[in-house]
């Protein structure tokens, strides 16, 4: 009887309005940053963190600004892989242009830049809703990625058309580039993991979170009430943009370290990504992170336990991964329409209540 | 009769002190291509009155209510609000002028939770910036505070306590209907738009939902536009009333007079033909 929420009187109203209401919640919060703070540092090393953990924190980021535009707001975007794009390639011009800018500082700026070309192309959410929406975001897509590919001057003229990321160093640690190693970048990845999750959560619970979802749930009665539509979508594609953008530069500049625009960042990321916000749970935080997880993680252990474990050929798993992966998405949406937070919902409130069954 | 001085208001029979005119129609007509739904209609709102717009289905009352809070905005016809005459102006922009509505059929967020529902009535009296929002410090939190305050005391009203965190796609249709209300009233509205508030409700939720407007007129002085097909409710609520039918104004005036008004019995009863 750790995990109940009879008992826990709140005595104010900023107490009853806090991210983990329930007691065991805010304690289980607080020993899972202390872990991946703390723990995790000591035992990563490289195949861990290019294997699971650095995609996984990435993707959760970009999950994360996807859900605040289409679980949050209501907007459907297919565009998020050429966002990321934005956010690689910005990161990349603006260190190669300005080699002494703090890392931090450049990748928070591409996350602005992506920001701006995202209300850009959210500017048609104004006049189409839903699918139509969702195909207008297309044009974002593949504009975006035959502008990185065609046009030299985004890619400074490399005879490959590839840009690579040059070493840069966070706190007298390099963090990009080869010198890296799995502490440094996993620590750095993190940190812009948790704080944006932090700002996402902080978004979503006051005004602005709930001129979204007025948006996204009835969007004529929003403006009814008083919200401004053009304010509410533009502001959930410049903040979505802007996770994603950062996401991207993490990809590119942590986590890959050389990217050719079509080949990383084209439309199967903008549906992995979407896939990762439908599994996970529109409108949740948490979601974003367990879809990002159940997508990323997911195949990784199948392999482990596929060819490691059983012995497998690597070929003929490959191509199991890829199937079962495809059939536990259909099972999750199948027991689960409302994605894995829902299911954890349920979890909860069946908690409640054990080992009595009313 | 009513004791009407043009600019001083009137008193109720019950002994309300109403007051001058707070919003005018003048000559108002909307038609959507070929359809003339209002056809050149004047009528006044005063402060702290209970106004009620009748007429059978069709006659352009909810078109009327769109045009009072900006949905429409009619081809003729002026609005006067406050005094001035009110330039065209965005649903959003009308929001904030201090008039809030609640709908025919229902339009609350389904995917939040009841609170969540209220508070985005305070929507337009919160204003803290982006970054206080972001990082939840100073501002955005102490506002978010004193704002679920008054939220409260509006739960508290309209005694739907029991249902705060509850998520409004599980309510019942009643108490749906009671959710939108007290998120219009959160906004704290000089006026008060209400488009059939007692549609599809028994007479238990009927008696509930008259005794809040009359609260809600009495306790906050807010002054209420109502269209309810409900005879009995409408005659027993309302100071005066403005009668509609195919899209121009029949009757106007006290409940009494519009009962005795040929015309209104005319288009409600229909008459004899010899």
């Amino acid at each position: 009887m750790i995990y109940r929420e009879a008992g826990d009187f709140k005595t104010s109203y900023a107490a009853d309005n806090q991210t983990f209401p329930i007691r065991g919640d805010r304690v289980a919060y607080y020993l899972v940053i202390a872990f991946a703070f703390l723990v995790v540092p000591f035992f990563i090393n490289d195949y861990w963190a290019n294997s699971i953990v650095l995609p996984f924190l990435i993707y959760a980021i970009a999950a994360l600004g996807l859900n605040i535009l289409i679980g949050y707001c209501g907007q459907l975007s297919l565009g998020s892989g050429a966002f990321m794009a934005v956010g690689a390639y910005a990161t990349f011009k603006l260190t190669v242009a300005f080699p002494g800018m703090s890392i931090v500082f450049v990748i928070l700026l591409a996350g602005l830049v992506t920001a701006a070309v995202g209300v850009l192309f959210g500017l048609p959410s104004l006049r189409i809703k839903g699918f139509y929406l969702a195909v207008a975001t297309l044009a974002a897509q593949f504009f975006l990625i035959w502008l990185f590919t065609q046009q030299p001057w985004f890619y400074n003229n490399s005879p490959t058309g590839m840009i690579s990321m040059p070493t840069r160093e966070f706190l007298g640690y390099p963090v990009t580039g080869a010198r890296a190693s799995a502490v440094s970048m996993y620590l750095f990845c993190l940190m812009f993991a948790v704080a944006l999750a932090w700002l996402a959560r902080n978004l979503t619970r006051g005004t602005m979170g709930r001129k979204w979802m007025a948006i996204r749930d009835m969007d004529i009665a929003a403006e009814i009430i008083g919200v401004n539509p053009m304010l509410a979508k533009l502001s959930a594609f410049a903040v979505s943009s802007f996770f994603i953008g950062v996401a991207g530069a993490l990809l590119f500049g942590v986590y890959l370290g050389a990217v050719e625009a079509g080949e990383a960042f084209g439309i199967d990321k903008s549906f992995l990504i979407l896939f990762m916000v439908i599994i996970g749970g529109l409108g949740s935080i948490l979601g974003s992170f367990l879809g990002a997880a159940f997508l990323i993680v997911g195949p990784v252990l199948l392999k482990l336990l596929l060819v490691n474990q059983l012995g497998w050929p690597s070929d003929l798993a490959a191509h199991l991964e890829i199937m079962i992966v495809g059939a536990l998405i259909l099972v999750v949406l199948i027991l689960e329409p409302h994605g894995m937070t829902a299911l954890w919902r349920t979890i909860k409130e069946k908690l409640r209540l054990w080992p009595f069954p009313h | 009769m009513l004791d009407t001085k043009p600019d001083e208001g009137y008193t109720t029979a019950d002994g309300r002190q109403i007051g001058g005119v707070a919003m005018e129609m003048k000559n108002i007509t909307l038609r959507f291509g070929g359809v003339v739904a209002i056809k050149d209609i004047s009528f006044d709102i005063r402060w702290g009155e209970i106004r009620a717009i009748i007429g059978p289905n069709g006659a352009g009352k909810s078109s009327m209510l769109n045009v009072i809070s900006g949905f429409y905005h009619p081809q003729d016809g002026e609005v006067w609000y406050k005094g001035y005459r009110r330039a065209r102006m965005r649903p959003y922009q009308v929001a904030r002028t201090g008039i809030a509505r609640t709908f025919q059929n229902i339009a609350l967020f389904e995917g939040m939770s009841v609170l969540d529902n209220i508070m985005t009535g305070r929507l337009n009296l919160m204003n803290a910036g982006f970054i206080s929002q972001a990082m939840w410090w100073g501002k955005a939190a102490r506002e978010e505070e004193e704002h679920r305050e008054k939220v409260e005391k509006v739960i508290d009203f309209l005694e739907i306590q029991h249902i705060r965190k509850t998520p409004v796609a599980r309510l019942p249709y009643g108490l749906k209907k009671r959710v939108e209300l007290a998120r219009a009233l959160a906004a704290e509205p000089s006026i008060l738009l209400l488009d059939e508030p007692m549609a599809g409700m028994n007479v238990e939720e009927k008696e509930d939902m008259s005794r809040f407007i009359l609260d809600v007129n009495d306790e906050f002085n807010t002054t209420i536009v109502l269209i309810e097909h409900d005879m009995g409710v409408v005659m027993d609520l309302s100071d005066r009333v403005v009668v509609m039918d195919y899209g121009k104004k029949i009757g106007d005036g006290t409940p009494d007079e519009v009962r005795n008004n040929e015309e209104v019995i005319k288009a409600y009863l229909g008459v004899e033909h010899d």
